[in-house]
C-alpha cells in the first residue's frame, strides 16, 4: 500500500491520479445534483468535450517537444469556418470541404514551425502573433454575415450521429479483443527474448479494468441515444497518436527532442524536421477538433474558437499530467483533461452557478495540478540522486 | 617494443588544424593500438578537444594524414567517423534524462519490427547484454529514467551506447571530471574493461591519478604540438606534468616557420 502511494507521489501513477480527480468530481456533483450521473448527462458530457479533446491531442504533441502552440483556438476556429463556407456558400460536398479545412490548419502550422525551427522565432512568439491574425482571418472568411448555420448531414452528423446499441456492443468487444491482443503480443514478444515479463493475473487485471470501463461506457450510452460518432472519431484518433508517440521512430524523437535536443541532434536526428512536423500536425489537429465544435453548434460565428477554447486545450492535458516543460506526457492526457474540464462545466451548469464560478474552480485545479507536476518531478530528481 | 611492429588502428601523421590564425593543431602526430588505452592529456588550450573533434569528423583536417589499420581515410563528418567504428563519448554525456536507458542507447539507430514499429524487445535485450558484457550492475533497471540514474551510471550508459555499435575506437572526453571518488572508480574500471575487451580507448583526462590508473600509454600535446610520449609503466606523474607544462616544442607559435615543409 505504501508503495502504491510513492509511485503516486513520484507521478508513476498519472493516470489513476487524474481518474481520482474525476471520481471526486463526479462525487461531488451527483451528491448535489441527481441528474449528473444520469446517462442523458453522461452522453452529453463527452459531446462536450470531444471537441476540445481533439484540440488536445495536438496541443500534447507540441507540449511533449518542450514547446507551446497559442494559436490552436483561433486555428479552430478559422477550419471550421472554411469547412461552413465552403459547404455553405460554395457548394462543396462535406467531405472535401473537410479535408479543405484540416489542410488549411497544417498549412498553417507547418508555416509557424518553419518559422519558429529554421528561423528561431521562439514557439510562444509565432503563435501568439498566429492567435492574433487568425483571428482577423476568421472574420474574412466569415465575411459580412458573421454567422454561418450548417446543415449538411455530412458535417451536422459528425456531432449528432449515434449509432444504435448492436453496433456500441460490436465496436467495445473490438476495442477489448485490441487491446487484449497488444497486450498478450508484446507479452509473448518479450518472452521470446528471454525478457522478464508482468505476470499474466497483472495482464488479465489490466485488460479486465480496460474491458469493465468500455462496457460501462456502451451500457450509458446505450441506456440514452447511443454511442456517439464524436466519441469513435475523438477516441480513434487517440489511439492512433497515442501509438505513434510510443510505437514510432517518429514519436521516440519527439520525446528525445522535447527531453535534450542537442542529443537528439548529436543522435543523428532531424531536430528540425521533427518540430515542423509536430507544429504542422497540432494545427491540422486544432483544426479536426474545430470542425467537431462547428458540428456540435450547427455553426460557426465570430467568436469560435475564441474565448477559452485555447486556455482550456492547454490546461486539459497540463492538468491530467502532461508536462509543460517537454518530454514527459501522454497522448491520453487530452481526453481525461478534457474530462476534467468538462465535467466541472458541466456539473456547474446543472447546479447554475454562475460562470464566474466555473472559471475560479478549473483555474484551482489547474494551479493544483502544475503545483503536484513541479513537486513530483521535485521528488523523483531527490530520488534519482 | 612489440606493437611499433603491428598496424596502429588509428594513426595520425603531421596532423595541422587552423581556426583562422590560430594554429590549433600543429603538426600533431598520434596513434591508438587495439586493446590499448591511449591518454591524451595536456593543459587548456593544448589542443586535446581540436584533436579528438577532428578524429570525430566534426572539423576536418587542413593537412596531414589519417591512417585508419593503415589505409589512409579521410573523415569528413560524423558519419564517416562512426562507418569506421569511431565513438566519442563527449563530457556531457548528451543523454535525454526523460527517456529510459534502452530508449537512450538506440537513440537515432531505433531497430524495427513489422510495420515499422519499435522492436523494443531486441533492444531491451542487446541493451542488457551490453551492459553485462561491460559489467555495469549498479543500473537495477533498463527501464528507468536516464534521470534517476548516479552520475557514474550514467556514464556507463554513455559508454554502453558507444560500445553498442560494433565499435572500435571509443574516445572519451573528461569522463570522470564530475564525478565522486567510488563513481570514478566505477568509470575507471569500465575503461579498463573496454580494453581488455578489445577495443581501442582514447582518454581525455586532467587528473593524472587517473590516468596513471588506466593508461598504458600517455601523449602529451602543448600548445598543439605533441611534445612527449610516455609508456605509463616507464614513467612517473612528475615526467608528464613536466612534459605538459614546459614540453619541448617543434617551433614556436607566433614564428613563420613550417615545420615539416
Amino acid at each position: 500500500m505504501t508503495k502504491v502511494f510513492r509511485r503516486l507521489a513520484e507521478g508513476d501513477l498519472g493516470v489513476v491520479r487524474v481518474i481520482l480527480v474525476i471520481a471526486l468530481i463526479w462525487i461531488y456533483f451527483q451528491a448535489n445534483n441527481s441528474h449528473f450521473l444520469t446517462a442523458v448527462n453522461l452522453t452529453n458530457l463527452t459531446l462536450q468535450t470531444a471537441g476540445l479533446g481533439m484540440i488536445s491531442v495536438g496541443v500534447v504533441l507540441v507540449l511533449l517537444l518542450g514547446e507551446i502552440d497559442l494559436s490552436v483556438g483561433a486555428v479552430s476556429g478559422l477550419a471550421g469556418a472554411v469547412v461552413a463556407v465552403l459547404n455553405v456558400k460554395h457548394g462543396w460536398a462535406a467531405a472535401p470541404a473537410i479535408l479543405a479545412g484540416i489542410a488549411v490548419g497544417a498549412a498553417i502550422g507547418g508555416a509557424q514551425g518553419a518559422i519558429f525551427a529554421k528561423i528561431g522565432v521562439p514557439s510562444f512568439v509565432v503563435t501568439l502573433a498566429g492567435l492574433l491574425a487568425w483571428q482577423g482571418m476568421l472574420l474574412v472568411v466569415l465575411g459580412k454575415t458573421g454567422t454561418v448555420n450548417i446543415t449538411d448531414p455530412g458535417i451536422v452528423d459528425l456531432a449528432n450521429k449515434f449509432f444504435s446499441h448492436a453496433i456500441g456492443w460490436i465496436v467495445a468487444v473490438g476495442v477489448v479483443a485490441a487491446y487484449a491482443a497488444s497486450n498478450l503480443s508484446r507479452r509473448r514478444r518479450r518472452q521470446a527474448a528471454n525478457l522478464p515479463v508482468p505476470s499474466l493475473v497483472a495482464v488479465a487485471v489490466r485488460i479486465g479494468l480496460v474491458a469493465a470501463v468500455t462496457f460501462a461506457a456502451i451500457l450509458v450510452f446505450n441506456a440514452d441515444r447511443g454511442l456517439p460518432l464524436a466519441v469513435v472519431i475523438l477516441l480513434g484518433f487517440v489511439i492512433v497518436f497515442d501509438a505513434i508517440t510510443l510505437r514510432t521512430v517518429w514519436g521516440r524523437h519527439i520525446f528525445a527532442v522535447g527531453g535534450n535536443a542537442e542529443a537528439a541532434r548529436r543522435a543523428g536526428i532531424k531536430v528540425d524536421r521533427i518540430r515542423i512536423g509536430v507544429f504542422a500536425l497540432a494545427s491540422a489537429l486544432a483544426g479536426c477538433g474545430g470542425i467537431l465544435l462547428a458540428s456540435r453548434l450547427l455553426a460557426v460565428n465570430q467568436s469560435s474558437g475564441g474565448s477559452d477554447t485555447l486556455l482550456l486545450a492547454i490546461a486539459g492535458p497540463v492538468i491530467a499530467g502532461t508536462s509543460l516543460f517537454g518530454g514527459r506526457g501522454s497522448i491520453w492526457s487530452a481526453v481525461l483533461g478534457a474530462v476534467v474540464i468538462g465535467s466541472i462545466t458541466n456539473g456547474i451548469d446543472l447546479l447554475s452557478y454562475p460562470s464566474s464560478t466555473r472559471l475560479l474552480v478549473t483555474g484551482a485545479v489547474l494551479l493544483a495540478a502544475v503545483i503536484i507536476d513541479a513537486l513530483t518531478s521535485k521528488r523523483r530528481r531527490a530520488v534519482g540522486r | 617494443m612489440a606493437e611499433q611492429n603491428e598496424q596502429h588502428l588509428l594513426e595520425l601523421r603531421g596532423v595541422h588544424k587552423r581556426f583562422g590564425a590560430v594554429n590549433a593543431l600543429n603538426g600533431v602526430d598520434f596513434h591508438v593500438d587495439v586493446g590499448h588505452v591511449m591518454a591524451l592529456v595536456g593543459d587548456n588550450g593544448a589542443g586535446k578537444s581540436t584533436l579528438i573533434k577532428c578524429v570525430a569528423g566534426i572539423h576536418t583536417i587542413d593537412d596531414g594524414e589519417v591512417l585508419w589499420a593503415g589505409e589512409p581515410v579521410s573523415i569528413h563528418g560524423p558519419k564517416d567517423a562512426a562507418r569506421l567504428g569511431i565513438e566519442v563519448v563527449y563530457q556531457d554525456l548528451a543523454l535525454a534524462d526523460n527517456l529510459d536507458v534502452v530508449q537512450n542507447m538506440y537513440l537515432g539507430r531505433e531497430l524495427l519490427s513489422t510495420l515499422r514499429r519499435l522492436d523494443e524487445a531486441r533492444m531491451e535485450k542487446r541493451s542488457r547484454e551490453v551492459l553485462k558484457e561491460l559489467s555495469v550492475t549498479t543500473i537495477q533497471s533498463v527501464r528507468q529514467t536516464v534521470a534517476s540514474l548516479s552520475g557514474g551510471q550514467r556514464q556507463s550508459v554513455a559508454v554502453a551506447k558507444a560500445v553498442l555499435w560494433n565499435s572500435k575506437l571509443v574516445i572519451l572526453d573528461e569522463p570522470t571530471a564530475a564525478l565522486g571518488v567510488a563513481q570514478t572508480q566505477q568509470v575507471l574500471d569500465l575503461v579498463r574493461r573496454l580494453a581488455e575487451q578489445g577495443l581501442a580507448v582514447v582518454l581525455v583526462s586532467h587528473n593524472m591519478n587517473d590516468v596513471f590508473e588506466v593508461a598504458d600509454h600517455i601523449t602529451v600535446l602543448r600548445l598543439g604540438q605533441n611534445v612527449a610520449e610516455f609508456t605509463t609503466k616507464d614513467t612517473n606523474q612528475r615526467e608528464v606534468v613536466e612534459a605538459i607544462t614546459a614540453g619541448q616544442l617543434h617551433s614556436v607559435p607566433g614564428m613563420q616557420e613550417e615545420a615539416l615543409a
